[in-house]
């Protein structure tokens, strides 16, 4: 799927609830089926830090694809990380370089990307494109 | 539930309070972070810039002669309610962390050396952390750290053990803003000063809930923020002893803080504008001296046993939800309750709290190496005011409940 319909995709399955405790239940759910980081890999290098809530982020690069794993010590955090990483997982660097987070604006969650939250969300996405932009460049050359 | 305060009255005062968040009737609760302004405050800034608005100190004209005793008689009213020796003891500054700054960096070079330390207590604010570990630093040492015991108070026999090391300074907070916790600082004045050791306290948290008094606590430097005590944001104070001010030499060089200047020498100025160089926030000092006259004239003792009653409360009501854990549970305590409940994230229950209108801190609360000492990644923090009522401690408890029933 491309990354603008797994987004529709995400956008639809919130706008079936209008109260706020819904949306945040789901968002919840939802963390829970984040892409695990392998343990090994759940080390200080691969921790992104807020000042709030920690992130870890793990990428694989294969056939020209990247693939996310992930984890977070906040759930809410962790449910968010999720839905970036539905997104942005198993997609070409390319293509992750270019894609519009917007989306997270529609389903309501604005606040949390927002740079002065320190959730570690912001570097999390910055992380994500600096992979791209690696991988990028490894297959330019 | 008794108390002196009429609070519905109070919280008239306060336009801010009157809102709604979420389309809920905002709860505010995050008091120890910067306390709301009443009307009475904003009206006297905003009255400054209407009429009085002039540089002071220099001006020859009449309106810079009225705003200049304006703000002298700021600084002699302060003087006065913390009971200084002399009002040119009282310095103007931006805030707690500037006044810290000016200390360490200041009364550093008068004192230290290489080899030389400051003991501070493993509870304070990063604000009273990072510039004595700077000044350690540059002397090739390491801070002297009094150790905090399990409910959040400092170890005494600690705090003597390392006054006998032989710092050069002592640098303690009243209350701590992460736990509450009113330290004896009264008690751990008087025996660094048995060792000759000079005392800085940290008033950030103490002053908007309890009346300090310079000549009892006989400290040699307090310092506090005017935000956090119903005050315009971007002012705070330096009480020193004359002794030590005279003794320090300048933090910041310009204007103002001069008596002769040529190219090849300055001679500074007198007490206090040998510490207050550049044209100072004239307007918010005289918010500040509208907002403690305003905590003075509610009664310090009233707004203490207002905010013990709250406290109180709020302990127990919170604790009766299952898996409540309270961090900072210290015989003295003033109006903050840190919690975290089982194994929840404070960063998931302070963003379902807000949701439900409650303004709550989550977070380490700038006091990183206090968490550390608690093995917790950092707290949710309910921290109360005057204008605070039993009812919106109902609230929190209901909405804690609610977020629990979501994340567990």
């Amino acid at each position: 799927m491309t990354i603008e319909a797994i987004q529709q995709q995400i956008i639809e399955e919130f706008s079936a609830f209008d109260d706020w405790m819904d949306k945040y239940n789901l968002l919840i759910e939802m963390g829970k089926d984040t892409p695990l980081i392998d343990a090994q890999y759940k080390t200080n290098n691969h921790l992104i830090t807020g000042c709030q809530s920690r992130v870890w982020l793990h990428a694989k690069y294969k056939d020209g694809k990247i693939y996310f794993t992930a984890d977070s010590d906040a759930v809410i955090t962790k449910g968010i990380v999720n839905i970036l990483i539905r997104v942005l997982s198993g997609q070409s660097p390319e293509d992750i370089l270019k894609a519009d987070l917007s989306y997270i604006d529609n389903i309501g969650l604005k606040e949390h990307l927002s740079p002065t939250r320190s959730n570690g969300l912001v570097s999390m996405i910055k992380q994500i494109k600096l992979y791209a932009q690696v991988y990028k460049l490894k297959m330019d050359n | 539930m008794t108390t002196s305060l009429n609070v519905e009255a109070l919280r008239q005062a306060f336009p801010v309070l009157n809102q709604f968040v979420y389309n809920k009737p905002l709860v505010y609760l995050d008091n120890a972070a910067t306390t709301q302004k009443p009307y009475s405050v904003i009206k006297r800034v905003q009255q400054y810039y209407e009429h009085e608005n002039c540089n002071i100190h220099r001006g020859v004209h009449y309106l810079s002669q009225q705003a200049t005793e304006a703000f002298e008689n700021s600084r002699k009213y302060i003087a006065g309610l913390i009971n200084a020796s002399h009002s040119h003891e009282i310095i103007f500054t931006r805030g707690t962390t500037e006044s810290v700054n000016l200390v360490a960096s200041s009364l550093g070079k008068l004192l230290m050396k290489q080899g030389d330390r400051v003991l501070i207590t493993g509870m304070e604010h990063h604000s009273n952390l990072i510039p004595w570990q700077q000044i350690c630093h540059e002397n090739g040492t390491q801070l002297l750290v009094a150790r905090i015991n399990d409910v959040g108070e400092t170890d005494l026999d600690h705090y003597k053990y390392l006054l006998e090391q032989g710092p050069k300074i002592v640098a303690i907070t009243h209350i701590s803003n992460a736990l509450g916790t009113i330290n004896p600082v009264k008690e751990m004045i008087h025996l660094a000063h048995t060792f000759n050791i000079p005392v800085l306290v940290d008033g950030a948290q103490s002053v908007a809930h309890m009346q300090v008094d310079m000549q009892d606590l006989d400290c040699d430097f307090f310092v506090f923020s005017g935000h956090k005590v119903y005050a315009p944001m971007g002012v705070g104070v330096l009480y020193g002893k004359e002794s030590w001010l005279e003794k320090m030499p300048p933090y910041q060089f310009g204007g103002e803080m001069v008596d002769q200047v040529s190219f090849e020498k300055t001679t500074y100025n007198s007490l206090p504008f040998k510490f207050e160089a550049g044209t100072p926030n004239v307007g918010a000092v005289l918010g500040l001296e509208t907002a403690l006259r305003f905590v003075e004239k509610t009664g310090f003792e009233a707004i203490a046993a207002y905010e013990n009653e709250l406290l109180a409360y709020g302990h127990q009501q919170l604790g009766t939800i299952e898996g409540m854990r309270f961090i900072g549970q210290a015989a003295k305590k003033a109006a903050v309750i840190s919690f975290l409940v089982g194994n929840i994230h404070p960063y998931d229950l302070g963003t379902l709290l807000d949701k439900m209108g409650i303004a709550v801190r989550t977070g380490h609360h700038c006091a990183q190496p206090l968490m550390d000492r608690f093995q917790i990644p950092g707290t949710v923090r309910a921290s109360f005011a005057l204008y605070n009522t039993f009812e919106e401690i109902d609230k929190l408890t209901e909405a804690v409940r609610r977020a629990v029933t979501m994340l567990s």
